[in-house]
């Protein structure tokens, strides 16, 4: 290939429509269509992806005694879960002692004092603790036990909601609507370092503030809760997050959990703009897969201006993993039948390139077609797009079908929203149209049917099992899921891991290290680089 | 026993011995001036003879057999390198385990190698050449399994006693030592020798199952598809299986590379789903299973 070659305008005058990559993305269609084996193995895909999702959605047998109602299997042992403004699962369960705040006014209180127990051998979760009677209870708060003001918009659980707290380890906190949390103060509440506490109502929009003395007060954040009624209940709660504990080092272990409760001591309790003659009352709210067991726990007493509550729960979103108090699910866990799938899709993809050279077709295709990059670019539209339909067709069934099959069975599906459904749905067959693309252009590379599909599989497939097969230490597993093809797999999770719940968040538990779209990018960025590896090669070897 | 017979029984041991190679030696010669019909050789070992001379002479093999064993040994040593144990905790590692952790990456050659020695009669033709010179199917396929599998154990010992070099090197340095009860890594202690030399013979079986199944299946991307699906889904599916424990059990027991890798743990063995020579004897289970209804489909079908 020499420059002059390239400059000289020595070209038949192009015909229309025969030169254009349409007509290239026709031809390479027409190739893949008219071998059967390529169309057969793209169903394959679909057909083994959503096989294996519901047979492993479809294996698990629920069962469960609950105080005071007859032995259920299956639907019937699913609770009710409250459901935040947002549309996510959320635990809403804490102490709340409340009056009624109109439009306008504000809530002040100093926090003097924050203590915690909690149940010191490993209860089992769920509704399984009637071997042993109730644990023994021992000294010691929760990282996230939290005490301060509240306004929400009612005391069913689930509901919309600002607070600004005081908590076991992670300082003062304005939290609101269960996912949203910002950092105030740091440090803990105790006598000696008390925490001024104060949430202000102008409409709809809250204010939250803190100070350490209650003459300098810093402004923490601002949240607007649309629609929030004219007379809201507002006052001191205290919830306590079950003891959560898990092996850290490997990823597999699973954790185990208690019960806790958290004490507080308020004093210079205001409310400004309350109902007049309103008296303080206490109750238990709510409930969610993360709610104390048995319900309810919580007292409060109040003496000379001073309230002492006591309460259990939590007031955050649902997540999966140790702490949950019954089996759930997230939607992508139907989505394992996909790795059954891509290795159909790695097989298909890396043989419309490498059957090219054992026939000999090449030389046809690169004579008709000699500009070589595009044939290339032409084959990668042609087999990802082929992918991204058999994967979409097999996310949307798998989904579908294993979220139904899991109710049935007993199972919740931590429910997620709307776009995020598309994104984890659109996100798998994307994951299968770029590993296609991967695996063509490994099969550009080696020319080798069987070495390139063993090699399109080990490096998306391996550093998966890997990383979540708790052979590799979490660090190490988090590695390999950030700068391997296998971080694209990061585009399947549903549920964030959120800082302010605690849980496992670990490959193994379905949580990636990279975001979900940074995730893909990683997979994107190792399949454009080979393809153009690939191109490279293309032009400078003899076909 | 007395010292006559003792000597007598030395000399019958080496003149059968030395019959025994004179007989294969000329049956060497034989091949090699094309003068077998007069001497009977021994059954297979002309099948034997004529797999070795193909899969040696393919250039790819030699590539794929030391890209089976740095393979392995690089995947090890990411794996040791990546496992620290810090001061003060307890460490609940399988050290024998984690240095093997590189097999589950070289499995993927083993078998690459295995599919094509198998595949690539077919795709081009050659299967025809040699069944017109040795009829007998059977035969053909014990040759060639029996030469693919000689190939894996040898690319597999090598490979594994890379994992065990570099485990005895690098496991002191991220904090296993002897004084925290980690010993370094050594064949003669007892469950240690089980994993490594049993990680050779899970290589072996890994080559037999690929030969078996892609005698059945016969293309290569196929082949090889279908021979890593089958190994690298049970360990996802069991992951996700968590919900219903006794699947889990099921999958854990009877998939080939849950059940064969058994053979590399040495601590909490009363906790596994199935124990180390049981597993390896699923693997060899299935491998059986795929060479027979290779063997039967050879027989049947045209080629």
């Amino acid at each position: 290939m020499t420059a002059v070659g390239d400059r000289a305008p020595a070209r038949l005058p192009a015909r229309p429509g025969r030169d254009g990559f349409g007509q290239l993305l026709h031809a390479e269609w027409t190739k893949f269509r008219t071998v059967r084996g390529w169309l057969i193995g793209m169903i394959v895909a679909a057909l083994a992806s959503v096989l294996m999702g519901l047979l492993t959605a479809g294996s698990a047998h629920i069962a469960c005694r609950r105080p005071g109602l007859p032995p259920a299997t299956g639907r019937g042992c699913l609770p009710g879960i409250p459901v935040g403004p947002g549309g996510e699962a959320v635990t809403d369960s804490f102490y709340f002692v409340h009056r009624q705040l109109g439009r306008d006014g504000s809530m002040t209180v100093r926090v003097s004092g924050l203590s915690g127990r909690y149940g010191a051998d490993g209860g089992q979760a769920g509704g399984e603790q009637a071997g042993g009677g109730p644990p023994a209870m021992v000294p010691g708060l929760q990282p996230w036990s939290k005490a301060g003001v509240i306004i929400a918009a009612n005391t069913r659980p689930g509901a919309a909601y600002a607070a600004m707290m005081a908590t076991g380890q992670h300082g003062v906190r304005l939290q609101w609507n269960y996912t949203h949390d910002t950092a105030g103060l740091p440090g803990a509440a105790s006598a000696a370092a008390p925490r001024w506490l104060r949430l202000t109502r102008a409409g709809d929009t809250l204010t939250g503030a803190d100070s350490a003395d209650g003459r300098h007060w810093s402004q923490v954040g601002t949240v607007t809760l649309p629609g929030l009624p004219a007379s809201v209940p507002a006052g001191l709660f205290v919830a306590s997050p079950q003891h959560v504990e898990t092996s850290a080092f490997f990823g597999g272990s699973s954790g185990s959990n208690t019960g806790s409760e958290a004490t507080a001591v308020f004093d210079h309790v205001a409310l400004r703009g309350g109902d007049p003659g309103g008296q303080w009352s206490g109750g238990f709210v709510g409930g969610g897969p993360r709610a104390p067991y048995p319900l309810p726990a919580g007292e409060y007493r109040q003496a000379g201006g001073v309230f002492t509550v006591t309460g259990s729960g939590d007031i955050a979103p649902d997540v999966t993993g140790p702490g949950a108090t019954f089996p759930s699910a997230t939607i992508e866990d139907h989505l394992v039948g996909m790795f059954a799938g891509l290795i159909a899709v790695v097989v298909v993809a890396a043989m419309f390139m490498t059957a090219e050279y054992r026939r000999g077709l090449i030389r046809i295709t690169l004579a008709a077609s000699p500009r070589r990059g595009r044939v290339l670019a032409a084959k990668a539209v042609i087999v990802g797009a082929a992918a991204f339909a058999a994967g979409l067709v097999a996310a949307i069934v798998s989904v579908t079908a294993g979220t139904r099959l899991a109710g049935a069975e007993g199972i919740y599906v931590l429910p997620v929203s709307a776009l995020t459904q598309v994104r984890v749905i659109a996100g798998s067959a994307a994951l299968l149209a770029v590993s296609a693309v991967l695996a063509l252009a490994i099969g550009a590379l080696l020319r080798r049917t069987a070495a390139a599909v063993a090699a399109g599989i080990v490096v998306i497939v391996l550093p998966f099992i890997l990383g979540v097969g708790s052979i590799l230490p979490v660090g190490a597993a988090d590695w390999l899921l950030r700068l391997t093809p296998a971080a694209g797999f990061a585009v399947q999770q549903s549920l964030p891991a959120y800082a302010q719940v605690n849980s496992a968040y670990t490959p193994a538990g379905g949580y990636y290290p990279l975001p979900p779209w940074a995730g893909f990018a990683v997979l994107c960025g190792y399949a454009a680089l080979t393809l153009i590896l690939a191109v490279i090669l293309l032009r400078r070897r003899d076909a | 026993m007395n010292p006559a017979s003792e000597a007598e029984g030395r000399v019958a041991a080496w003149s059968a011995e030395r019959g025994a190679s004179d007989e294969s030696r000329r049956c060497h010669r034989a091949r090699r001036h094309r003068v077998g019909s007069a001497l009977r050789c021994p059954a297979g070992s002309h099948a034997v003879h004529a797999e070795w001379t193909k899969l040696r002479t393919v250039p790819g093999t030699g590539w794929l057999a030391a890209g089976a064993v740095a393979v392995t040994a690089a995947v090890s040593v990411l794996a040791l390198a990546a496992t620290r144990c810090p001061a003060g905790t307890a460490c609940p590692v399988d050290t024998a385990r984690l240095s093997l952790t590189g097999v589950q990456a070289g499995q993927a050659v083993v078998a690459v190698l295995a599919v094509l020695s198998i595949g690539s009669e077919y795709s081009t033709g050659m299967i025809r050449v040699t069944l017109a010179a040795l009829p007998r199917r059977t035969e053909l396929l014990a040759a060639k399994a029996a030469v693919v599998t000689g190939l894996a154990l040898a690319a597999g010992t090598a490979a594994v006693a890379c994992c065990l070099l570099a485990g005895r090197l690098l496991l002191p340095g991220q904090g296993f030592t002897p004084a925290r009860g980690f010993g370094l890594l050594s064949v003669t202690d007892g469950p240690q020798l089980r994993a490594f030399a049993g990680s050779v013979l899970y290589l072996g079986l890994i080559g037999l199952l690929s030969v078996g199944l892609s005698v059945l299946i016969r293309d290569p991307g196929t082949a090889i598809g279908t021979v890593l699906g089958l190994l690298y889904l049970s360990p996802i599916i069991a992951a996700f299986l968590g919900g219903s424990p006794v699947w889990q059990h099921r999958v854990e027991r009877y998939a080939p590379m849950s059940a064969g890798l058994a053979i590399q743990d040495t601590t909490g063995l009363h906790g596994l789903p199935v124990g180390p020579w049981g597993g390896l004897g699923v693997l060899a289970a299935w491998a059986g299973a795929a060479l027979v209804a290779g063997a039967v489909a050879l027989r049947w079908q045209d080629a």
